[in-house]
């Protein structure tokens, strides 16, 4: 039912390869604007409870570490830059090149898992997991309101980090598949819609480092 | 189209259905087509299940005193109830099966975009639909279909995160339709198949996709929050947390109110091809008709509101609340008087999917009038939670969606299954439905002025008159529908062979055969002339009229 317009892959639902690279460049935005307004739900009620209990937001955003957050910010945005480069890779049909800078985004990614880790873990020893064992001391701030802030803060890096791991099966699935077909002309498009979710993950995190880690300023 | 029906003569011809037959085939399938199919089995099932409750609900509310089921089990029956119906019913109802049929073909495509995503969608939904079962069967949930908080989240003891989990499974499932509806349109379109020739049905389903894909995210993400509220204790809800519970209720009607017109805007797009077909003229306004549809899906998101007028959101938001949701009247109203004046002086057929059409046009009308008053907020904070709500969704969405999906499958059953139905039982069926539709719900706004509450099991003596003839309608209208299953059914195996245009319409799914071949076209369409270009003929005294094809409907009528 297919055809193989030159090298490249056309699906039978297609008249040529343009219509079909259109189509998978319009669906992955399409899917990008659905994965703004999941998260746009959590935005939406960080606003409200940031305006409302703003004292005790800024007396719990102490309690996180703004220089793991900056190294993690800069980790997800070096990542950015090789994914990109790994897309420009494979637009020019360099596999090993391909290969490389997927391979280099992946340490990334891990290396953001491992700061994540051991953030998480320090939250998990200061009590500071939202529920029963949940425990915040401060002059004048109320411990519920400050526990809204880790409901957040939880909720959303946590979403945020399950984007990551979903990006980082994605990324190797693909290397492995254009490892077993490293015989043939690299096919850009499914590197080009990853590179495009990659790219939302690390916006996500340029808007999620400072309204926890640095919101209200000292 | 003549040269294409002498194509579909030959017995022979492969078809979408007898191209492979094994089960493997139609689990594994691609085809648009096959996929509408296993949608129309699921949803159907679906329907089964949601009407039990709602007949158990009827006769519940037969007598005044609670006395079949405890009030516990009352919630659970009335929960299940809208969750199944909404969710795993009407939402998938028209786009992902009417839609998945038709719509690659009315744009001369062989298939949507993203073909695999489609089958993954409809997997998605049953898994989504196994899930509401489960939490059915583990004794069922009793939250309400709208899962508000803290209800769902401190002082539920059912399976709700089971629940929820479905619907936000299912949810999934309505994206993938959107997203790939939304791609299909603006990428496949045969050529010469412009925007302004579009079937106004495409056109429904391109403003339906928006809102799935804008709205179904928000919802998503609100259920998963209270779901991660119950079983970790994260709550975004709980006052006890320091939570609202009412941004609960924004978030869900940011959704939910806009998939009222996911329900209802396919119906439209489904009413303009009954309407333009058997009065065989174009749709007066075509533009006003596809550009309202777009309206619609606009409004539809600054409305959500008005479900809390009483929930104590500023007086001023309510305001402007209460004035955007009338302005949804106006592109409604565009649709109701753009499809009468289609048939003014037009050659109506009374063919079955026109009766129920002509159904719709009457009961939306009460349905969506009723909804003018339940948005002006003096009146609503009498009518809030009444059985009055409950009548007015029920028009909207039974009088106008389930009504306009029988229509519609009517109208293609000949399409899909290559089968006519018997034509006297189907127009049988429309009678026995609009009855039993009003009979069922016309008392209940009476009941609802006269402020009889939702929700509740039992209800003072004097209103079982009306509550009696409720349930005798409901009676009724089941018997509507069990009879639509059995005669469609029945034609599966006896109905006469269906000719590729037996209603003698215009559009490209009747200019291929019935059933259609796997990839829908034998040779790609070129399109030259704009949708439901019926013939003008001039009549005996110089006027122009539009032709019938009387001799085209006869031969159906005798088949």
């Amino acid at each position: 039912m297919s055809t193989h317009e030159g090298d490249m892959y056309v699906g039978h639902q297609f008249e040529d390869a343009e219509q079909q690279l259109d189509s998978y460049s319009i669906g992955m935005w399409l899917f990008l604007v659905t994965e703004v307004l999941f998260f746009g739900g959590l935005f939406l009620a960080y606003i409200i409870y940031r305006t409302r209990y703003t004292q005790a937001f800024v007396a719990a955003h102490h309690e996180l570490d703004w220089r793991l957050g900056g190294l993690n910010t800069v980790i997800l945005i070096t990542s950015s830059l090789t994914m990109a480069l790994a897309v420009r890779a494979a637009v020019l049909n360099r596999m090993k090149a391909v290969l490389g800078w997927l391979g280099l985004t992946l340490l990334c990614a891990s290396g953001f898992m491992v700061v994540k880790y051991v953030e998480y873990s320090a939250k998990f020893e200061h009590h500071l997991f939202p529920g029963p064992k949940f425990e915040f001391q401060h002059a004048g701030v109320d411990s519920g309101q400050a526990q809204m802030f880790f409901n957040l803060y939880f909720a959303m890096t946590g979403l945020h980090g399950a984007h990551v791991l979903i990006g980082m099966i994605t990324m190797m699935v693909l290397a492995i598949r254009l490892w077993l077909m490293r015989k043939q002309r690299v096919d850009f498009i499914p590197i080009e819609l990853t590179g495009l979710y990659w790219h939302f993950v690390d916006l996500v995190w340029i808007f999620l480092f400072p309204l926890f880690y640095l919101v209200g300023g000292n | 189209m003549s040269a294409a029906s002498t194509v579909v003569k030959q017995p022979e011809a492969v078809n979408y259905l007898n191209v492979d037959n094994r089960i493997k085939s139609w689990l594994l399938t691609e085809d648009h087509k096959r996929i509408g199919i296993l949608y129309l089995i699921t949803i159907s099932l679906m329907f089964l299940a949601g009407g039990i409750f709602a007949m158990l609900i009827r006769l519940e509310l037969l007598t005044p005193a609670g006395d079949l089921v405890m009030s516990d089990t009352y919630n659970k029956m009335f929960t299940m109830h809208g969750v199944i119906m909404i969710f795993f019913f009407l939402i998938p109802s028209i786009p992902a099966v009417l839609g998945n049929f038709c719509l690659p073909i009315m744009i001369g495509a062989r298939d949507v975009a993203f073909p695999r995503l489609n089958l993954a969608s409809w997997y998605v939904f049953t898994a989504g639909a196994i899930l509401g079962i489960t939490a059915l069967v583990l004794g069922g949930v009793d939250t309400g279909w709208t899962f508000y908080t803290p209800y769902s989240s401190s002082f539920s003891h059912t399976p709700v995160i089971i629940a929820v989990s479905g619907v936000f499974v299912a949810g999934f499932a309505s994206i993938f339709t959107g997203l790939n509806f939304i791609v299909t349109i603006h990428k496949m379109r045969a050529p010469g198949m412009t925007w302004l020739r579009l079937p106004l049905f495409v056109w429904a389903q391109y403003a339906t996709s928006l809102i799935m894909v804008l709205g179904t995210p928000v919802v998503a993400i609100t259920l998963l929050l209270v779901a991660v509220e119950r079983g970790l204790r994260i709550g975004i809800f709980d006052p006890a947390l320091g939570g609202d519970p009412v941004l609960f209720q924004h978030l869900f009607w940011f959704y939910s109110h806009p998939a009222v017109y996911i329900m209802i805007l396919p119906g439209m797009g489904v009413m303009s091809e009954l309407i333009a077909t058997f009065s065989r003229k174009r749709i007066f306004g075509y533009e006003f008709v596809a550009y309202s549809s777009l309206a619609i899906a606009v409004l539809s998101f600054l409305v959500w509101g008005h479900h809390m007028f009483v929930s104590g959101q500023s007086m001023y938001l309510s305001m402007v609340f209460s004035v955007l949701s009338t302005l949804v009247a106006i592109p409604s109203a565009v649709k109701i008087f753009n499809w009468t004046v289609t048939m003014h002086k037009g050659h109506v057929a009374l063919y079955s999917p026109m009766l129920y059409a002509l159904g719709f046009i009457g009961l939306f009308t009460i349905g969506g009038l009723t909804g003018l008053f339940l948005s002006a907020t003096a009146v609503d904070i009498h009518l809030h939670d009444t059985y009055f709500v409950v009548a007015h969704f029920h028009y909207v969405m039974v009088g106008g969606a389930i009504v306009a999906f029988l229509g519609g499958l009517h109208y293609w059953w000949p399409k899909m299954t290559g089968r006519m139905y018997p034509e006297p039982w189907g127009k049988l069926s429309a009678l026995v439905v609009f009855i039993g539709f009003n009979l069922t719900f016309f008392p209940q706004f009476i009941l609802g002025y006269l402020g009889m509450p939702r929700r509740y099991h039992s209800y003072p003596d004097e209103w079982q008159t009306l509550n009696v003839l409720s349930s005798a309608g409901a009676t009724i209208l089941a018997s509507g529908f069990i009879l639509v299953a059995v005669y469609l059914l029945w034609s599966l195996r006896y109905g006469a062979k269906a000719p590729a245009n037996p209603w003698d319409a215009t559009g490209l799914e009747w200019k291929t055969s019935s059933p259609p071949p796997p990839t829908n076209f034998t040779q790609r369409p070129i399109i030259t002339e704009e949708a439901y270009n019926y013939p003008i003929v001039l009549s005996n005294n110089g006027e122009p009229e539009e032709a019938m094809k009387q001799e085209g409907a006869e031969k159906h009528e005798h088949a």
